[in-house]
């Protein structure tokens, strides 16, 4: 039996289809996939995100801890704001990907994905820096995501300051119909948006206010499928699909988040910084056929990789995918056939992301 | 859920309207609906000759791929090719202009062994049950 948000009965009287993701019911669609994407590209969409594990990582050193933990430089950070980073094992390997909220010098929350967080939480757990306490708030919060290019239209009018004093990446405490709620200006689609962490126990009514205004403004509850479309489209990797323990941040091309100067894996990941054996890479297909994970990819009629991502791109209205090929075929423009069915059909990698926020680029 | 009485269907959600001796084959209004917004639609040559059973082609939505499986044998004698632009023909219009391929239908026999519409309706009712 898998595990329920405080939102499920939401879903189910939306009329949303339910499948299970990381040991959660989730809604998988609403209207259906494709309307529900369009509509987080041109109003906004409310996505229920309380499956997302939540960690609180507090007290005089708690710094220090989280910079032992996590890739990411977390000394730069100032208060209320945010930054992408990774967990890593001993060996540089991804055990997830996260986001860590500096909330003030001593509490930092650190939002992680779902089918992990048990994992995480053992962890983070296990490798704590003294002087600092971790509480596991999985089951506290419900969280929710308003994204698209009219989500602050949407929520503008329900919290108590001014969205435009929150900037991308940062968070703040702010109050909706009385609730204490947090909003951080972060998302998994390359639009604008919000994620509204609100006490799980006022969860419902939450939703119901702000799904209103969501559709005030021309948007719709959205679900797991349409996600999974958005966060392709903007280049964005899913952990356990994408990556997982056996790949290295450069492989991933996460390099960019590799800053802190003593995080666990350091320095197994330094010396495989020059020479990653093989890379992410995106690419679009030249012949139908959706790309789906664990698919062969070919170039010059010998193997060179493995897809970990596929979909049709609603935005480009073609075929496009993630896969890891060995170096020499990383580069754009390469020629690669993927094996769908027995048959190897035509792709060539394009750069990352495949959309960008204001237009989307034109297939290369 | 759409089942129009005319129509003959199998267990796999195919349905097969008889026209003479020729039959039009498609996917029901619940397997489209199941599927969720189809993407991709791959349909055999004209020409092909199938066997009742086998496969002829293959649907996909972006969460899922499924074979599409012969109502009755026989010869290939026309594909939908709009679907190759418009995959979306199928959740629009299962039963219309969502069709995918016809054929000239080689044992007429072969069509009592579907389902009428009474049947094949509780049939998925009781997958849905399960």
């Amino acid at each position: 039996m898998a595990l329920r948000t405080p939102l499920y009965d939401e879903h189910r009287a939306l009329g949303a289809r339910i499948v299970e993701f990381g040991g959660w019911d989730m809604p998988l669609t609403y209207a259906g996939a494709l309307e529900e994407h369009r509509a987080v590209r041109t109003r906004c969409g409310l996505f229920d995100v309380s499956h997302m594990g939540e960690v609180t990582i507090s007290g005089p050193q708690a710094a220090a801890a989280v910079a032992r933990l996590t890739t990411n430089d977390v000394g730069r950070l100032r208060d209320g704001h945010a930054q992408y980073a990774l967990l890593c094992n001993e060996r540089g390997g991804i055990i997830d990907d996260l986001i860590v909220y500096r909330l003030d010098a001593q509490r930092f929350f650190i939002v992680v994905n779902a089918a992990n967080a048990q994992r995480d939480v053992a962890w983070m757990q296990a490798n704590l820096t003294g002087g600092t306490e971790l509480r596991d708030e999985s089951a506290t919060w419900a969280l929710m995501a308003l994204q698209g290019p009219a989500a602050a239209e949407a929520l503008g009018p329900l919290v108590q300051r001014p969205l435009a004093e929150l900037p991308g990446f940062a968070i703040r405490e702010d109050a909706i119909d009385g609730v204490t709620v947090r909003i951080a200006r972060t998302g998994y689609t390359g639009e604008d948006g919000f994620e509204i962490f609100v006490p799980a126990r006022q969860a419902a009514p939450l939703w119901r206010r702000v799904l209103e205004r969501a559709r005030a403004t021309g948007g719709m509850p959205t679900g797991l499928a349409a996600r999974d479309t958005l966060r392709l489209e903007a280049g964005m990797l899913l952990c356990g699909s994408d990556m997982d323990d056996r790949t290295t941040p450069w492989e991933a091309g996460l390099g960019w988040v590799v800053k802190g100067a003593d995080f666990i894996g350091r320095a197994a990941l330094e010396p495989l910084r020059a020479h990653p054996g093989r890379r992410l890479v995106a690419f679009q297909m030249d012949e139908p056929g959706v790309p789906r994970h664990g698919q062969s990819v070919f170039r010059d009629g010998e193997r060179a990789g493995e897809v970990t991502s596929g979909t049709k791109s609603p935005t480009l209205d073609s075929f496009i995918g993630l896969a890891y090929v060995s170096g020499p075929s990383a580069a754009p423009g390469t020629g690669l056939a993927v094996e769908m069915r027995g048959k190897r059909l035509r792709a060539h990698v394009v750069t990352k992301p495949f959309y960008r926020r204001g237009g989307a680029k034109e297939g290369s | 859920m759409n089942v129009p009485k005319e129509l003959r269907y199998t267990k796999d959600h195919e349905w097969v309207r008889v026209e003479g001796d020729a039959g039009v084959v498609g996917i029901t209004d619940f397997a489209q609906d199941s599927l969720g917004d189809v993407v991709f639609v791959e349909l055999p040559a004209v020409g092909t000759k199938l066997a009742q059973g086998a496969t002829f082609g293959v649907v996909e939505s972006n969460k899922s791929v499924s074979d599409l499986f012969a109502p009755v044998g026989g010869e290939v004698i026309a594909v939908n090719t709009r679907l190759v632009e418009q995959p979306e023909l199928v959740n629009q219009a299962p039963y219309g202009d969502g069709w995918m391929i016809r054929l000239r239908v080689g044992a007429a026999g072969e069509l009592a062994a579907l389902m009428d519409a009474q049947t094949y309706q509780a049939h998925v009712e009781s997958e849905h049950r399960g």
